[in-house]
Parts: structure tokens; C-alpha cells; sequence
């Protein structure tokens, strides 16, 4: 039984059409990566996933429940956190008041010292700059900061968008570092990534994402053996 | 010459000013903030609770701190109606369309209070003391308010940085969509906001009914006012709307006791103006 389903998933915006007919899951305690070139769409389909787009047709399921066309703010009650592309944090706030915010939730509100106590654990560079603002973070630590708030809301799954973009290489491979470390503590991850030769080696099956539809789909290990992925893709 | 106690004197009232300024801007700067159009009728709303005030202390007879908690409680009704029946319909809408349907809510409030209460002046009689020290002269009609507003100021930062529902308006104000990734539905946000901005405008007419009569085209008065020293200080910018409130409102009353009112008002655009070339983004915008 899949905590996430999707079947036949078409969205885009106005009258571009991004994504076509799209079916993906993702099993409870798995790390699934969608990979792809740019424009591919992996982006739209986890703000379908989140619910910032409504999907034209197809179905979502989370959890036993029908998701499709409700609001983001609705579904991240079912367990769904969404770390977005470019990190989105409060440039504003302090570290510690993006971390409350991601316990928004009257239920993740009840739990936000526990929450908060193993975010720092995680992340102790967050402990560290906790009174200043988020604005004022590396990148790397923007987006462990990013990461670490959408834990804060003590999710089921956790959407990653593009984890490693416009990071020094050495930030990129601490942030893969972090993600497998999530990944050991049992939360389930669907993540995207332009950076395959990487995210293969962090997930356990990988979708190849092409202008809007899946094309090869697989367990992570096979999928970097595959002549034309290794080409276009991996760099090997 | 001017002598220099009326200089004091005057600055001291142009402190005393700013607080109630303040109360005005800020209550605009947040809904800007937040939800992205300027209620060009904010002053106005501020008319309407004034008159609320006036009516039931002057005709129902109630004391004037109970007429004053109602006249808020009134605003803040009246800010969420704003919000559910003009805002919430024009919230995707070219900027040009917000205007004009805010400011269609101005000329609608003038005509409509014109039409029930005539254009006669409507004052609350309060026999409050006046102090002097030093030979200037503190009227507790100025002194109260301005400590009111800045109670009610410190309130407002309490309530934004404090609480999760005042972090959450801060933070939709930085970026709308990663809050409804939070789990913050963005109409309910918008309506607290609206909310509590409709509160200050009935605490600021309150504050205003001390010391000025209240008319239909009251609005005139502070609305161009209050605008102005939102932008000075950066629209959406708290603090900097704080700081030019009081930048104005020495400005108005220095140059109005050395010159006249009118001339203080001059002056008061033209640095406006001046600032608006110098400092596009307001007083305390982060240099490029």
C-alpha cells in the first residue's frame, strides 16, 4: 500500500500544459527521486503534490485520502511538507521564528519543544544563529533551515525541490549528507534533482521525468546503469 | 525671533502628534503589508468610527472609554467587511482596479456620512486638565492620546512577534505561498489582518475625537497625511513608517508655529517630494 498515489496526473499553468498524464507512487518509508533536464516538470509536480497548483485531472491520494484540488494549506494538515524550490524561508524572521512557523499547525503547535529540540539536534548550526535572521543564513544553512522547518510540522512525506541548487560543492554534499540522515530517521522523501549522479546514490527507486511525462522508471542502482542515463545525465 | 520655549512647545506637540500618526500609518502599512492593496479609505473609516463614537457619548450618553472600546470593536467589524465584500472580489485585479474600487469606498463613506449626518462639525466636550512646566503648557487632551498610541503601538509589536498568528501575518507579508505551505490559509490571515487594522482606525478616531471635531471630509485631512509618511518609510515598512510619522508631525508642527498650519503642510510635501527622489524606497531602505 502506497502512502502517495498518483494516477494520470495532467497540470500546468494558464494554457501551458506542464505535466501529461502522469502516474507515480511512493511506499511508506521509501526515498523516491523524480530526475530530469530542466523544464521537465519535476518542479510542477510537487506543487501538485502540495497542492499550490490543482491538478486538470488525474488523482492524488495521501494516506487513504483523495487530495486532488485542495488547497496547500489543507493538505499540509495530512502530513505533507513541501521544502519548495529556492528555499522560500522568512528572509525576515529569525531562524528560530521560520521554525515556529513551521509548526503552524494547532497539532504540530502541541509538540513544537520536542519538534524543535530534534530540528537543533539535526541541525545545530540553526541552534547556533537561532536569534538572527534567516536572511542573513549561507545558502547551505538556508536551506537546512528550509528542511528543517518543514519538519517542524512532523510530516508523513517530505517534498524536496532541487535540495542542492546554487550550492558550493562541498555545501552540496553536506546537504546530501543531511537528507540521507532524515532519511535514517524513517521519514518517507520524494525528492527532485538535477544533480542524478548524487540523488541516485540517496534514494531507493528514481522516475526520469522528460517535457511533462514519465519515461523510464526503476530501482535507483538500475537506473544509473542505464546507458542513455548515464549519458545525459550522470556525466559517466 | 521665535522664542525658544515656543519651539519647545512645539516639538513637544509634534512628538505628541506623531504618536497618533503613527497609530494611522501603521494600521494602514500592515494591511499593505499583508495583503497588497492600499486602502485608500482608511481615514475614512476612521471618520465613521469617530461619528460612532460621538453618537453614543453625545446622544446615548455613554462614558467616553466605553464609547471608545466600541468605536474599535466597530472598526474592526468594519475592517473585516472591507476586506470580505471589496477586497476579497478584487484580490487578483490590476493594481489600478484596487485603487479604484478602495478609493470608490472613499467618495461612497464621504457622500454617505454627508447624507446622514450633514457637514457639521460634531465635537465631544471633555473637561480634561492642562499642566504647565516650565511655562509649556501639556493639555491632557494631547498628552492622553499619545501615551494611548504608544501603549497601543507596544501592543502591536507584542501581538507581531510574539504570537503565531502575528509571526504568521510577518511572514505572509515576506512570502504568501511558503505560508500556506505552513498550513496558514491566506483569506484567514488576510482577515485578522483587516481585522485588527480596523481596530486601530477605531482607536486612532478615538485618540482623534480629543482634540478635533469630526465632519465628513475628515478623511482630507489625515488621509493624504498618513499615505505619505507610509511611503516615506517604505510601504509594507513598520518601523520606518514609525520613524516618519514623527518626522512629519515635526515637521507640521515646527514649521507651524514659525510660519503657519498651511505652511507647515508645504513643507511637509515638499520634503516628501524631495525624499521620494533621494530615498525611493523609504527612509530606511537598504541601500543596493
Amino acid at each position: 500500500m502506497s502512502l502517495l498515489e498518483l494516477r494520470g496526473v495532467t497540470a500546468g499553468y494558464g494554457q501551458f500544459t506542464a505535466l501529461w498524464d502522469v502516474s507515480l507512487s511512493v511506499a511508506a518509508g521509501e526515498a523516491v527521486a523524480v530526475v530530469g533536464p530542466n523544464g521537465a516538470g519535476k518542479t510542477t509536480l510537487l506543487r501538485v503534490i502540495s497542492g499550490l497548483i490543482a491538478p486538470r485531472a488525474g488523482g492524488l491520494a495521501f494516506d487513504g485520502a483523495a487530495l486532488g484540488g485542495k488547497p496547500a494549506y489543507e493538505i499540509v494538515a495530512h502530513g505533507v511538507a513541501h521544502v519548495p524550490e529556492g528555499r522560500r524561508i522568512f528572509p525576515v524572521l529569525t531562524v528560530s521564528d521560520n521554525l515556529k512557523m513551521g509548526a503552524y499547525l494547532p497539532a504540530a503547535r502541541r509538540r513544537f519543544a520536542e519538534s524543535l529540540e530534534r530540528v537543533y539536534a539535526l541541525f545545530p548550526v540553526l541552534a547556533e544563529r537561532r536569534a538572527q535572521r534567516a536572511g542573513s543564513l549561507s545558502g547551505g544553512e538556508q536551506q537546512m533551515l528550509a528542511i528543517g522547518r518543514a519538519l517542524m510540522s512532523r510530516p508523513k512525506l517530505i517534498l524536496l525541490d532541487e535540495p542542492s541548487m546554487g550550492l558550493a560543492p562541498v555545501m552540496v554534499l553536506r546537504v546530501f549528507d543531511l537528507i540521507r540522515r532524515i532519511r535514517e530517521e524513517g521519514y518517507t522523501i520524494l525528492v527532485v534533482e538535477q544533480n542524478v549522479r548524487q540523488v541516485l546514490k540517496l534514494v531507493d527507486r528514481a522516475y526520469l521525468l522528460e517535457v511533462g511525462r514519465i519515461k523510464m522508471e526503476g530501482r535507483a542502482a538500475e537506473l544509473g546503469e542505464q546507458d542513455f542515463v548515464r549519458k545525459a545525465y550522470v556525466g559517466l | 525671533m521665535i522664542e525658544p520655549i515656543f519651539l519647545a512647545e512645539a516639538a513637544i506637540n509634534g512628538i505628541m502628534l506623531g504618536g497618533i500618526l503613527a497609530l494611522l500609518a501603521l494600521g494602514l502599512n500592515l494591511i499593505f503589508g499583508v495583503i497588497d492593496i492600499v486602502w485608500i479609505a482608511y481615514v475614512d473609516l476612521v471618520m465613521v468610527c469617530m461619528y460612532v463614537l460621538y453618537f453614543v457619548v453625545q446622544v446615548y450618553g455613554w462614558p467616553f472609554w466605553l464609547g471608545a472600546l466600541a468605536a474599535m470593536a466597530f472598526g474592526a467589524a468594519l475592517g473585516v467587511g472591507v476586506h470580505l465584500l471589496i477586497i476579497t472580489p478584487i484580490l487578483g485585479s490590476a493594481p489600478v482596479n484596487q485603487l479604484l474600487a478602495t478609493g470608490g469606498l472613499l467618495f461612497f463613506l464621504q457622500s454617505f456620512a454627508t447624507f446622514l449626518w450633514t457637514t457639521d462639525h460634531k465635537s465631544v466636550r471633555l473637561a480634561l486638565p492642562s499642566w504647565e512646566i516650565g511655562g509649556i503648557f501639556l493639555p491632557a487632551t494631547r498628552l492622553i492620546p499619545f501615551a494611548i498610541s504608544i501603549l497601543a503601538l507596544a501592543g502591536l509589536y507584542v501581538f507581531l512577534t510574539r504570537t503565531y498568528v502575528g509571526t504568521a501575518i510577518r511572514a505572509v507579508s515576506q512570502d504568501r505561498e511558503a505560508m500556506a505551505l505552513m498550513g496558514a490559509s491566506p483569506q484567514r490571515i488576510y482577515i485578522v489582518t483587516s481585522a485588527v487594522g480596523g481596530l486601530m482606525a477605531g482607536l486612532a478616531g478615538a485618540l482623534l475625537l480629543f482634540q478635533y471635531s469630526v465632519h465628513p471630509f475628515f478623511g482630507g485631512q489625515f488621509g493624504p497625511l498618513t499615505f505619505m509618511i507610509c511611503v516615506l518609510g517604505g510601504l509594507g515598512n513598520m518601523v520606518g513608517a514609525f520613524v516618519a510619522s514623527f518626522v512629519m508631525s515635526e515637521i507640521i508642527s515646527i514649521a507651524g508655529v514659525v510660519w503657519s498650519t498651511e505652511m507647515g503642510y508645504v513643507i511637509a510635501f515638499v520634503v516628501f517630494i524631495v525624499m521620494i527622489f533621494a530615498r525611493p524606497g523609504g527612509i530606511l531602505a537598504r541601500r543596493q
